[in-house]
């Protein structure tokens, strides 16, 4: 009798936890570094792809009105090309600015890659070794900040999906 | 290439299960003795996964990133060491090795047990088949570590840099000897259970398995735990984090199931706490892996975010879990209660005593560790637990802990009583006089760490008579208990009397604390194969007049780009002095933090000495047979 009160008990007590893991699993968390939301965006300077000119970010950045959204990819990474085509539907916001990021890349390649692809961006800025990248707090690629009067409001790690998409359409509304 | 040799040896190793399986049911049925065929086919089975885990590395060492796992977390100007180490470095090689553990272990018992029963080991095995299957199929359904990508990338994503470090690259198989060596206490136990098989020689067996487990669980925790000390940049040891504290709970589980076979093997008491701890000691075990792995914690440990693999290993355990809670219930018969009276004054009492306290620190860190998970599926509310929470609860119940285990290997088995045993007051007394004596020069008068000192010097000094009196009969127990009695000594004078300065320096400057004056002299740059290094030169002048010079560094490294700090550690006998540096945003100056924390490595060598406790037991067995 106390045998089958015992393990009545544990078997009820072990389907609790079992379904308090399966909730905590569903609104699984996914690890951030800590963000830099709100901050201010960092000053640098830079080479404009395709065109020998440098440009630096007070030049980018002007309009206080629009929204942009600075897009870190590389010809070589695989997830860039999966969310692509989310980059090209954006461009149909009008009030938002896309600007690439060229990650240690290389410009033939890269080329290639927009001719292949599209080019979502209106302006690509160059980073041969990465440090651009560091500067905006950024840990691999893809990565996406979306900015409004110089100041980063989000920040998107890994490659835009369906829910990214609309995220970022409900934040420039 | 050497992926696809790796995925079809996988898929092999996989069908040989079933194999196995068959023939182990007919040779439990039929047969009076043990086919050694089955041996065979569990050796074929090792060496399949063997072949899969070494084209794992092959990928890695050859940079091939046509291989997702590689490209993920692999870069061409990574270190050789390192592209070796990053095949368990992720999730997917981190299965595959969990997976070589399993396979290595059930080989190693399946021979080393010949002088057990057939019905015993055959059973065995196939309760390890099962586990074997459900890791199978994990790893190749979910977490496959071949996946080929196409177009082929020329260059990977690169691995993290924190874990590019020598300790933490020994630190996952040396854990895992120890997490996944505990699978087979789990099978044998539940087998042992359902034919009834436990026995004197049964504990005396299967304690070995017990042994070294938890001789690897035992070093691999401390090589994680200094790694977090001289790579985090935070100077301590333990910081009571949710990944640490999963490691932690199958070690509580498993020193106190070790404490139970030595009464079992003895007395044949204490069944139901054996069986129990054994499938706790393996289900906390793969509840570890769940909790890290399924990204319903976050940490370093982390690779996978995908809630289908966390679906997969909770669906699993609890199989597991309600498999041998089924065993436990239906097959499993305690001993005869009326049989056996427990004398307060023995040592099964003072280990029952002893294993009600270790379930206490183990139930304080469980629910330490999951409590927040729960409160935020139930409430959504966010709430860290942290040291105070820890600290508050195991703390005061240390005191009696220790007292209890400086006295328990002095009682008899079975009632004993207390003549010839002046000197343990003699000595309780000397530990008291002691402790105040320190205290008082020290200058941190609290009766509350009087209280705390006095039990672990008595244990100490206990343990040392022992060695003195060359009492040789206990010698393990004695090795692992002094090293028990060193580590809560040196983790309580380190807590009492570390030492920190933080402060923002830029180059050429000073700063003059109450001991010493920071000056920091020059910082240098140096390329390195895959990351840029900046090397500070900090000169610490001691007011005794002695410098010290100490170079802590700041690492870029080129894929992925991140920033680590590298602390420069001057060790000694008595303290260690720990700086590091980091970055102040848009400044020329750096973030220094300066620490000197004492006893630091008694920290290391009293773990070492406790592992080595249950090393001199290993052998002795051996040497014994």
């Amino acid at each position: 009798m106390k045998n089958k009160v015992s393990s009545l008990i544990s078997i009820l007590l072990f389907v609790l936890i079992f379904f308090l893991f399966y909730k905590g699993l569903k609104n699984s968390n996914i690890y951030t570094p800590v963000t830099k939301i709100e901050k201010d965006i960092p000053f640098f300077e830079t080479k404009i792809f395709d065109k020998n000119e440098d440009i630096s970010s007070n030049e980018i950045f002007i309009d206080d009105n629009r929204f942009y959204l600075l897009n870190i990819w590389a010809s070589w990474c695989v997830p860039c090309v999966d969310e692509h085509p989310f980059l090209l539907e954006l461009t149909k916001q009008q009030n938002l600015n896309l600007i690439g990021l060229n990650y240690k890349d290389n410009d033939i390649k890269a080329e290639k890659f927009l001719n292949e692809l599209g080019n979502p961006y209106s302006i690509i800025l160059l980073d041969y070794d990465g440090t651009l990248a560091i500067e905006w707090g950024a840990y691999g690629v893809p990565e996406t900040f979306l900015i409004k009067e110089k100041k980063i409001i989000k920040k998107i790690i890994g490659p835009i999906n369906d829910d990214y998409l609309n995220e970022i359409k409900e934040l420039i509304k | 290439m050497a992926s696809l040799i790796g995925f079809y040896s996988l898929i092999f190793g996989f069908c040989l299960s079933f194999f196995i399986i068959f023939f182990s049911i007919r040779n439990y049925k039929d047969s009076n003795n043990f086919d050694t065929k089955i041996i065979s086919l569990t050796f074929l089975q090792l060496f399949f996964v063997i072949v899969s885990f070494f084209g794992l590395i092959f990928s890695f060492v050859t940079s091939d990133f046509s291989n997702e796992t590689v490209f993920n977390h692999s870069h061409s100007t990574k270190p050789l060491f390192y592209k070796i180490s990053g095949t368990w470095g992720n999730h997917e090689g981190s299965l595959l090795l969990w997976l070589l553990v399993l396979t290595l272990f059930i080989f190693l018992f399946l021979i080393r047990s010949k002088d057990q029963t057939k019905q015993y080991r055959v059973l065995t095995l196939l309760f390890q088949e099962i586990i074997i299957i459900g890791f199978f199929i994990f790893v190749i359904k979910t977490s496959s570590p071949f996946n080929y990508i196409f177009p082929v990338p020329d260059e990977g994503l690169g691995l993290n840099p924190i874990l590019q470090d020598p300790a933490l690259a020994i630190h996952p198989p040396i854990l895992y000897l120890g997490y996944v060596g505990s699978s087979i206490i789990f099978s044998s136990t539940l087998s042992a259970v359902s034919l009834g098989y436990m026995s004197k020689g049964w504990a005396s067996h299967i304690k070995q398995w017990i042994l070294t487990s938890w001789i690897f669980l035992t070093l691999g925790i401390l090589l994680g735990s200094i790694w977090a000390y001289y790579e985090l940049g935070w100077g301590g040891f333990w910081f009571w984090d949710p990944v640490e504290n999963v490691s932690l709970m199958p070690w509580l589980a498993l020193t106190t199931l070790f404490h139970c076979v030595l009464v079992l093997e003895k007395k044949l008491i204490l069944t139901s706490w054996v069986v129990v701890l054994s499938i706790s000691t393996f289900a906390l075990s793969m509840c570890g892996t769940f909790l890290v792995r399924s990204g319903i914690l976050n940490s370093v440990h982390t690779f996978a975010n995908d809630p289908e693999r966390g679906l997969f290993i909770l669906i699993f355990l609890f199989c597991l879990i309600f498999l041998s809670l089924f065993i436990f219930f239906f097959f499993h018969k305690p001993e005869n209660k009326i049989n056996y009276n427990f004398f307060l004054l023995s040592k099964e009492t003072s280990i029952l005593v002893n294993n009600w306290f270790m379930m206490y620190f183990l139930i304080v860190v469980l629910i330490g560790t999951i409590y927040p998970i729960f409160l935020e599926v139930i409430s959504s509310q966010k709430i860290s637990v942290g040291p105070p929470f820890y600290n508050k609860l195991i703390i005061p119940f240390l005191i009696p802990f220790l007292l209890a285990m400086a006295l328990g290997p002095k009682l008899e088995w079975i009632k004993s009583k207390l003549e010839n045993k002046i000197y343990l007051i003699l000595f309780f007394v000397l530990s008291l006089f002691l402790s105040i004596f320190i205290i008082k020069i020290l200058g941190t008068n609290f009766l509350f760490n009087t209280i705390l000192i006095t039990p672990a010097f008595y244990l100490f000094l206990i343990t040392i008579r022992d060695f003195v009196s060359m009492k040789l009969k206990n010698l393990s127990q004695n090795i692992a208990h002094f090293g028990f009695s060193l580590l809560i000594l040196s983790i309580l004078f380190n807590n009492i009397l570390s030492t920190e300065t933080i402060t923002n320096l830029k180059v050429g400057e000073t700063f003059q604390a109450k001991n010493y004056k920071i000056n920091f002299e020059s910082i240098d740059q140096e390329e390195r194969q895959n990351f840029q290094s900046f090397i500070a030169k900090f000169n610490i002048e001691n007011s005794d007049g002695s410098i010290e010079i100490l170079k802590p560094e700041l690492r870029v490294y080129n894929q992925p780009n991140i920033i680590t700090s590298e602390a420069d550690i001057k060790t000694n006998l008595l303290r260690d002095k720990f700086i590091t540096i980091n970055v102040v945003q848009n400044q020329e100056y750096f973030n220094v933090r300066y620490q000197i924390k004492p006893l630091m490595i008694w920290i290391w060598l009293s773990v070492l000495l406790i592992s080595l406790g249950g090393l001199t037991s290993l052998i002795k067995k051996k040497y014994e047979k």
